[in-house]
């Protein structure tokens, strides 16, 4: 059941992804990537406060399976959000705002780079607490269940939520009711600076549903079509009323856990192996420069990806800072 | 087009660093990712990236430089002509100084004015426990509602363990009355997920012993996702389930939540007394758009109250209730303990003290106006709850005494509360860890110094 997959070696043709997609894909990603290279910048130069955790190396994740998803699916994750949520198609700009702590923020300011929304892209968060995203998602999952819509849910977690009790609560129940969810456990190797060989008594995740009959496959989260072919047969699975499924995508975060990490557990020979051999944006331009685009094409793409990234930049400097009326508002909804 | 890079700010209280070491020299070209230096910063150590290709043309500050500020030009890197990031201008940094003092918050007083008053009802009313009450409750509000259902622990087929939800499965179906395995925090958390999707769970646990397991969901995922999505999402949710002390099941199973989750705001906390009042509010409380915690009690599951059978009848959450008039002192109560106070007062009536006596009903909002009005009256308060007295509902009602009734109290505010101890399982050590209606008449006695 739990079948461990070889990926990576299909022809984008043959899964019906044209190059136009393809192209699609490449800017997606690329967004992503300059993005959070910026708000790394920002967050350098005291912009940004707090908590940021940035998306870099792992973008062909969510690339991937936003493109398998239908108008209506729910998406929830944890604190590594921003790539989440630009895939989803939310605005660069409220996006950076809210990590500036500003009005036009997403939340307006009052969520921050951990805890972000849109009901309008049906984003359910950016949720704070590693692991709490499982159950909220297994119920978005039974939200359509309940009411027989045909959506999905896919619910994000880290291999270091996978060693949370609520985790297998969420399985349990997903499997017991059959519920329309897909449980995308993105393995980058590490849950903050402790190693997965340290945290897992078995570091390959994927079978981790196996005493719920819950189906798993493994993936190269660095290819993002090999995500995207994964993810269609998943979200085939959980729609078609089978129950849950989970994909670990294999991948890997360039950048620290957080802004303030030193990642001196690991070398930078395993990062800079990573980044110059298995980088999911290099991967698809090599593969689209192979299929007949030319660089000219890819260099308007990457202008139109920093102008964006430069605009959300600016527009999230200039915009104010909530007004003070603002701490009192959106503790309770109106009776 | 040549770029400054400065010193960044490397975690969330760094104001300044030090240079520990260039990894690159002048002249050396640096593509993005490159590690131009390595900063100690009050964490550790940590390295620079370059963020855009080009020369670095010059070291501004070199290595061994102790003390450089945050955002202190360190190195100049010339572009290559694609550097578009705006060159070498220190940002407008937000305002760093809050403004000087925080608005005003909202009247407390606002509480009950965002509860619209009660009408008296006057339609038919059926003599019921609380349990059937509850259970009409939730069955009038499930056939309004095809979006509320009911979610925990033994509420379908074995019909609730204390018979709370008895006959709803077999009304409503299981496809709305769900059994769910032993897993709070599971099915909190999805019942959470369920109401940022616009469905009504209530989520019943079988006691709130139990929610503990799951308050992380009940406080940080649905209390305060509104307020950190900018008011974006809801969690029109009720969690509900007996709280306090039962009879002899000892300190695991005999616990008041009350305090602990009328700390929260994002939450609206209830925990009634009467029949009426248990179907009114907890009506009130699946029609609410904000996750409301209903706290019942084991031991008044079996009493019984004229409860009225309108289908529209509806307790707003936010009031208390006037439960007895009186002249010489205001005893204040929720849940089980309303009716010791209750007792407590006919006693006293017979000594001659006149007891005021406030079923506060809901505790976050708190009704303020009501208890102050009582006090600015008798000019006595004694508070009473089953749960410890530390940072208790009982604390709060002092602190707020202070702040809107200094001058009007004749005597300092008592508390009577249960024992600082976990509950004892024998029969004797129990009773005396718990309120007892003599120990409500000695403090109403203290306070009236007769």
């Amino acid at each position: 059941m739990a079948v461990k997959r070889k990926s990576g070696s299909v022809q984008f043709a043959e899964l019906g992804v044209s190059p136009k997609e393809l192209l699609g894909y490449f800017r997606d990603m690329l967004l992503i990537r300059r993005f959070e290279e910026r708000a790394g910048q920002m967050y350098g130069m005291g912009l940004i406060g707090g908590f940021c955790h940035l998306y870099i190396g792992q973008e062909a994740v969510v690339v991937g399976m936003q493109a398998v998803l239908k108008e209506g699916d729910t998406i929830v994750t944890s604190y590594r959000d921003h790539g989440h949520m630009l895939a989803a198609g939310m605005d660069p700009k409220g996006v950076m705002a809210e990590l500036t702590g500003r009005l036009s923020g997403y939340s307006h300011g009052k969520g921050g780079s951990m805890h972000m929304f849109s009901r309008e892209k049906n984003f359910f968060g950016g949720h704070g607490i590693v692991g709490a995203q499982v159950p909220i998602g297994t119920g978005l999952a039974f939200a359509h269940y309940y009411r027989g819509n045909g959506l999905i849910c896919v619910t994000y977690l880290g291999d270091g939520a996978i060693n949370q009790g609520q985790v297998y609560e969420s399985f349990n129940m997903a499997a017991l009711w059959k519920l329309p969810v897909i449980y995308a456990i993105e393995n980058n190797r590490y849950g903050m600076g402790t190693s997965i060989d340290r945290a897992s008594a078995r570091t390959d995740l994927f079978h981790r549903g196996m005493a719920y009959g819950i189906p798993g496959e493994q993936v190269d989260g660095m290819n993002v079509l090999a995500v995207y072919e994964a993810g269609l047969a998943a979200a085939e699975h959980a729609r078609s009323g089978q129950g849950p499924i989970i994909l670990e995508m294999m991948t890997y975060r360039y950048r620290g856990h957080s802004m303030s990490d030193p990642a001196k557990y690991r070398t930078r020979d395993e990062v800079n192996k990573m980044r110059t051999e298995h980088d999911p944006i290099e991967q698809v331009r090599h593969r689209l420069l192979d299929n007949g685009a030319n660089e000219g094409q890819l260099k308007q793409i990457e202008g139109e990806v920093r102008d964006r990234v430069a605009e959300a930049a600016q527009f999230a400097q200039d915009s104010p800072e909530p007004d003070p009326a603002e701490l009192w508002t959106d503790v309770l909804a109106e009776a | 087009m040549a770029t400054e890079v400065l010193m960044p700010a490397l975690s969330p209280t760094m104001t300044e660093g030090k240079i520990a070491r260039w990894l690159k020299s002048e002249g050396e070209p640096v593509r993005a990712g490159d590690i131009l230096a390595e900063i100690e910063t009050d964490k550790a150590t940590m390295e620079v990236e370059a963020i855009d290709e080009g020369v670095l043309a010059k070291i501004v500050i070199p290595e061994g430089t102790d003390h450089v500020a945050v955002n202190t030009p360190i190195a100049v890197i010339a572009g290559n002509g694609e550097q578009t990031v705006p060159a070498a201008k220190v940002p407008k940094r937000p305002p760093a100084e809050a403004p000087a003092r925080p608005p005003p918050p909202p009247k407390r007083a606002a509480a009950p004015r965002a509860a619209p008053a009660e009408t008296e009802y006057a339609g038919k009313t059926t003599t019921m426990t609380v349990r059937e009450a509850l259970r009409d409750a939730m069955a009038e509000e499930m056939r309004r509602d095809d979006t509320v259902f009911l979610i925990g622990e033994e509420v379908g087929e074995y019909q609730g363990a204390y018979k709370v939800s008895q006959g709803l499965l077999q009304e409503f179906g299981p496809r709305r009355v769900i059994d769910t395995p032993i897993t709070e925090q599971g099915f909190t958390g999805l019942g959470v997920g369920a109401g940022f999707a616009g469905l009504r769970p209530i989520v019943e646990f079988m006691t709130f012993n139990f929610a503990m397991q799951a308050i992380d969901q009940i406080i940080n995922s649905a209390g305060k996702t509104r307020y950190m999505s900018g008011g974006q999402m809801s969690c029109p949710i009720v969690f509900r389930g007996p709280n306090g002390i039962a009879a002899r099941v000892a300190a695991q199973h005999s616990q008041c939540y009350a305090s602990w989750y009328a700390h929260c705001p994002g939450l609206k906390v209830v925990a009634p007394y009467t029949g009426a009042d248990h179907k009114g509010l907890l009506k009130a409380a699946i029609r609410d758009p904000n996750p409301v915690v209903f706290l019942e009690h084991e031991l008044v599951y079996g009493e019984s109250f004229a409860v009225p059978g309108d289908p529209e009848f509806i307790v707003p959450i936010g009031r208390a209730r006037m439960a007895r008039s009186g002249e010489h002192v205001t005893i204040t109560a929720f849940s089980r303990v309303v009716k010791l106070v209750m007792q407590a007062a006919e006693e006293l009536e017979k000594a001659g003290i006149s007891a005021e006596v406030i079923d506060l009903r809901t505790l976050r909002p708190f009704d303020v106006e009501t208890v102050v009005g009582s006090v600015k009256k008798t000019n006595r308060i004694v508070s009473v709850e089953e749960g410890w007295p530390f940072a208790g509902i009982g604390a709060e009602l002092a602190a707020i005494m202070m702040e809107e009734c200094f001058d009007w109290l004749d005597a300092p505010v008592k508390r009577v509360a249960g024992k600082d101890v976990p509950l004892p399982y024998a029969a004797n050590l129990e009773r005396l860890a718990v309120p007892q209606v003599e120990d409500i008449v000695a403090a109403v006695r203290e306070v009236a110094y007769r």
